[in-house]
């Protein structure tokens, strides 16, 4: 297993950051926050920002965060925001913090009021460039009002567990830690059948619907003070070994994990020639830019040419072209594993250091780029996260002998990229198209740089 | 359960130290084997008092004249001049005391059998028996039910034994904090019957510490419901054994308040009686009320394994807590364990489990009283409050009516009868009178009623009585909270500030890895008066008592003596620090308490400017001022 992913990415906003280590800046007091201009659903991929109407999103401020409160509202509407000013204080599962705007502008809506939640990555507010915007803004946000925020529908009611037949369908009653649970790894509780007690919906009834093993039980038998209570495993313990729960990043990257396994996925590998690229790199190093960052500009390069690459299937029966190209960099933490979003990244990639973080919403990766070349691992196999379409295994780049077409053997760093794709959606000759333009790329890197 | 200190205990021991020194009881020493280091910490004070008559420091006290500083029990307590032997020295002067202040009153000088009756054994009733006798008075005491009353039988002291155990449970299953200390412990489990015997062996240990501690004294048990007959006329039990006192003291308590609509049956709708017993551990249980007695409770059960659900009626969990503690305890004790809540609404039908069926309870909305919500649960603890025990009191005997089942009294705890008189020689202490309920707040005001009855008047200072919840971390507090604070200085015009230190920059409790943690000072920046102190955090409990100590003493944060003459130059070293200044009071490095010492160093005393320059204040307490409590760990190494 080669690559788990979690869908907690941390999105780096393309303008100015490559830098992809920031995770730690998250844990500081104050939180820069990042508007960015609505996307658009449909169509081919845009390159361009119209729209100089920008939401405010719901911020994460910590990795275990998934929604948060609005304590108060620093600014009000028509105020005028100048860049680092305080907007808004969240109110996360870990504290109050002050939010700043990374942008000049009018707060010209508040989408959600003093004292409500939003989830992570929802839009808070709408901040406008311009006074003539702010109309429009609002009516937006109006708009925005009067539509149903996505019901969550429990459609499917929940099948008769009660004894008693002529019962009328019964609400549905779960524990504390069941909805915690189930608003964690969001399982709809009127979905889960319950096994408790009066057909109540219990911790483990959420964790067996959201297909992870059940936690270590909380409640140890009590009954008989003699027994030194060993828990019953199902195997038998290595002597030695101590069993370690996951931890909530652990949980999500298994359950991806397992996730990906109904998608039916193929692998196509391809050598590359690096050396103009390891020149490139040599003259880009000192500015602080990693390789990998290198690479996912240059992935992203190429998906601009074949979007059906860039594109995903997310119920199998259809699947969209995604008009962003955001290359997820996976990127081993203590821990865990996050995989940190490079925003458009097809565009300017400027050599500036990572200002701020942006928090951006979940699963916001188009694609996964995942390098393990530093270790000197020549290839591998990649894992394909659920809802992208193609994942990148970059291997070393190494001296190979190779022979030309004209017979001259020559020494030339390779190295070996191997896509694993979604068959639903990619075809060979798709991501075989897509390779060979990226190695031209690799090959021709000046293009990277501009 | 009261979230009292454990008062018993200490008011017990003291009295076993005493006992034991008179009688070398053998039963008593071996008593005292058990805590030989708390003993040898009262010992060297008893000592210390003894042979130094510290008579200069409350002297001293003459030029700063706070005004509640003579109506302070604890400073009387803890600098009168004390020694083991007064009870000796003392017990015949004060009867010639009691005689006089007899022939004083008017009345013929009829015999009484007791100076003072104290109806109720519960901590008040104890701690008004033991000062009684230390001040001579001939004393009996009534009890209907057992010696030690709510605190030790149903309240402080068992839950404490629960609490000690889910405080244990929760740092053993705790992994990642067990982790991060580089401990490694396997699955640990519990013996629901060894806990519920813990708790139970604990209030028979106090109670027994209570009893014995008033059966050396010569305090008379009597053993019976006592109902008021009469002016000092006490009839005991159904007998007709009438006893006649001077003073009577009411100290009948409180028992749990259950609003109607509720069906409790002790097994799967309890009150917080039936909950001590911990005869089950429900799966999920419902806690109905968000005090002191429910979060405590919330605390036992969480760690046990159970989930919780509360219901508050009010739109905030915890009110009553100084509403910054109460968000950031909700994050800490609520939101990250197995509970959930629903606020605003009323618990108004609960009805047990039976016939196979759980417990359910209706929820009302508190402000519309639209049905809302249906809960089914496992059992459901009601801990709505308590409601004081002063039914069969024979309280109409005496033209007394109750209000809402308290007592009315003055401030001086003197009971009122139905027309705002005083009721001569009657008073009320404790939860009975409703004025603060909680344990050692009883047996102050029955110190207080003592001192009364023996001719000092005394008017104890409410304001500087701590209180504390024994979750985990704790809570506790004195004086008033923020919102209160606000307003009281918006009527009397003062300013009104507050100044917050994180236990995050505390070096004890980061090595405990229990950074987690506020303690919060509200202050007058005018006169240096310490409002109000309110902590969450590791030890809270304990930590409070700098605080109420320095309230009921009246010390003020800062108040720089400046000497009228000075140059315009004032040097740190000619603004003479008062005793009175706790700024500059010392705590040992490294110890939770410096949480403290940095809340009342950061607090910023207005300083005045017309006439005098402002002192100057050494560098060192200004870089403590003027750092983030990030930073503060590392500087306060500069100095230590």
């Amino acid at each position: 297993m080669a690559s788990p992913f979690l869908p907690a990415t941390i999105t780096v906003r393309p303008t100015n950051s490559i830098t992809l280590s920031s995770a730690a800046t998250l844990t500081g007091r104050r939180l820069h926050l990042t508007a960015a201009p609505p996307r658009h659903r449909r169509g081919r991929p845009s390159l361009s920002v119209k729209s100089k109407i920008r939401e405010i999103f719901m911020p994460a401020l910590s990795s275990t965060m998934t929604e948060g409160k609005i304590v108060s509202w620093v600014k009000s509407e028509g105020d005028v925001l100048s860049k680092g000013d305080s907007v808004v204080v969240v109110e996360s599962d870990k504290a109050d913090m002050d939010v700043e705007t990374f942008y000049d502008g009018i707060l010209a809506a508040i989408v959600v009021a003093e004292g409500q939640t939003a989830p992570v990555g929802a839009p808070i507010g709408l901040l406008a460039d311009t006074q003539a915007e702010v109309a429009e803004a609002r009516a937006k946000a109006a708009a925005a009002a009067n539509s149903p925020a996505s019901d969550p529908a429990p459609a499917t009611s929940p099948p008769p567990v009660s004894d008693d037949p002529p019962a009328p369908p019964r609400k549905v009653v779960a524990t504390p830690f069941a909805k915690k649970l189930a608003k964690q790894h969001k399982v709809d509780v009127g979905s889960v059948v319950g096994t408790g007690p009066h057909g109540r919906v219990t911790p483990a009834d959420v964790e067996k619907a959201a297909g992870i093993s059940p936690l270590a039980p909380t409640k140890t038998a009590s009954a008989s003070p003699a027994s030194p209570s060993s828990p019953v495993a199902a195997s038998p313990p290595v002597p030695g070994s101590s069993d370690v729960t996951f931890t909530t990043m652990q949980s999500a990257v298994a359950k991806n994990m397992m996730e990906s396994l109904s998608v039916p996925t193929f692998r196509v590998g391809y050598p590359v020639t690096t050396d103009a690229l390891d020149a490139l790199y040599e003259r880009v190093k000192p500015k602080g830019v990693t390789m990998t960052a290198i690479l996912a500009k240059a992935a992203a390069m190429a998906l601009v040419q074949h979007p059906v690459v860039n594109a995903s299937c997310k119920d199998g029966k259809n699947f969209a072209y995604n008009s962003n190209i955001n290359v997820a960099v996976a990127v081993a933490i203590n821990g865990g594993l996050i995989t940190p979003v490079l925003q458009d990244a097809d565009k300017a990639l400027e050599k500036a250091r990572a200002k701020q973080l942006q928090p951006h919403e979940y699963n916001s990766g188009t694609f996964t780029l995942s390098n393990l070349g530093m270790f000197g691992v020549d290839r591998f196999d990649a894992i394909l996260p659920p809802g992208q379409g193609a994942i990148m295994a970059v291997g070393a780049s190494k001296p190979t002998v190779l022979a030309d077409k004209d017979g001259f053997f020559s020494v030339k760093n390779k190295m070996l990229v191997n896509v694993t794709a979604d068959h639903r959606i990619i075809y060979g000759a798709d991501l075989a198209a897509f390779l060979q333009t990226f190695s031209k790329i690799v090959e021709n890197p000046e293009s990277l740089t501009l | 359960m009261r979230p009292a200190h454990d008062y018993a205990q200490r008011g017990g021991l003291r009295q076993v130290w005493r006992c034991a020194q008179r009688t070398n009881d053998r039963n008593n020493l071996l008593t005292l084997s058990f805590s030989s280091s708390k003993m040898q910490s009262l010992s060297s004070s008893y000592a210390a008092t003894v042979s130094v008559p510290r008579h200069s420091f409350p002297l001293s006290r003459g030029t700063l004249a706070p005004s509640n500083l003579c109506f302070c029990g604890l400073r009387r307590q803890a600098f009168a001049p004390a020694s083991l032997h007064r009870l000796h020295s003392r017990r015949r002067s004060h009867f010639s005391a009691v005689s006089a202040a007899l022939s004083d009153n008017g009345t013929a000088p009829k015999s009484f059998d007791y100076d003072l009756l104290i109806i109720g054994a519960g901590v008040g009733g104890h701690g008004a028996a033991l000062h009684a006798v230390e001040k001579g008075l001939k004393t009996a005491i009534v009890e209907g039910d057992v010696v030690g009353g709510t605190c030790v039988n149903r309240g402080c002291v068992p839950s404490k034994a629960l609490l000690a155990v889910s405080g244990r449970m929760r740092e053993l299953r705790n992994d990642h904090h067990l982790k991060s200390l580089g401990l490694q412990v396997s699955a640990a489990g519990y013996d629901r019957q060894a806990v519920a015997d813990h708790a139970n062996n604990l209030a028979s240990k106090i109670r027994g510490n209570l009893t014995n501690s008033m059966k050396a004294l010569g305090v008379d048990i009597l053993t019976g419901f006592g109902t008021i007959l009469g002016p000092q006329k006490v009839k005991v039990g159904s007998s007709n054994n009438v006893v006649t006192a001077k003073d009577i003291i009411i100290a009948t308590g409180s028992v749990p308040f259950v609003p109607k609509g509720i069906e409790v049956d002790g097994k799967t709708v309890i009150t917080s009686d039936h909950a001590l017993k911990l005869e089950i551990v429900p799966d999920w249980i419902a806690i109905v009320g968000s005090g002191y007695i429910g979060l405590e409770f919330s605390d036992v059960y969480t760690a046990l394994g159970s989930e919780v659900t509360f219901v508050e009626a009010l739109d905030q969990l915890m009110p009553g807590f100084d509403p910054e503690i109460s968000k950031l305890a909700q994050r800490v004790l609520i939101n990250p364990r197995n509970i959930d809540y629903h606020t605003g609404v009323f618990a108004s039908k609960i009805t047990p489990a039976r016939d196979g069926k759980p417990v359910t309870i209706e929820l009302i909305d508190a402000k519309t009283k639209e049905h809302k919500d249906t809960l089914e649960v496992d059992a459901a603890l009601i801990a709505t409050g308590r409601a004081p025990f002063t039914q069969g009191l024979g309280l109409e005997n005496i033209d007394v009516v109750t209000q809402r089942g308290f007592v009315p009294v003055d401030e001086r705890l003197r009971v009122t009868d139905s027309n705002g008189n005083l009721v001569p020689h009657l008073y009320c202490i404790g939860d009975a009178n409703g004025k603060m309920m909680l344990a050692h707040a009883a047996s102050a005001q029955g110190i207080s009623v003592v001192e009364q009855v023996t001719g000092r008047d005394h008017v104890l200072n409410h304001l500087s009585i701590p209180a504390a919840c024994f979750t985990h971390p704790e809570i506790s507090m004195v004086g008033l909270t923020e919102p209160q604070a606000r307003e009281k200085g918006e009527k009397e015009e003062f300013e009104v500030s507050v100044a917050k230190t994180s236990f995050k920059a505390n070096t004890k409790a980061l090595a405990e890895n229990e950074g987690e943690g506020l303690a919060k000072l509200i202050y007058r920046p005018d006169n240096g008066e310490i409002l109000g102190v309110h902590i969450f955090g590791l030890h809270a409990a304990d930590l409070i008592h700098e605080a109420s100590n320095a309230i009921a003493l009246g010390t003020r944060i800062q108040l720089f003596n400046i000497d009228e003459n000075l140059s315009s130059h004032v040097n740190f070293q000619h603004c003479s620090a008062t005793p009175q200044d706790i700024k500059f009071a010392v705590h040992a490095h490294p110890t939770l308490s410096e949480v403290l010492d940095e809340l009342f160093k950061s607090a910023k005393i207005m300083v005045w400017q017309d006439e005098v320059q402002a002192p100057q204040v050494p560098d060192t307490i200004k870089m403590v001022m003027q750092s983030s409590p990030v930073q503060l760990g590392s500087n306060f190494q500069v100095f230590m």
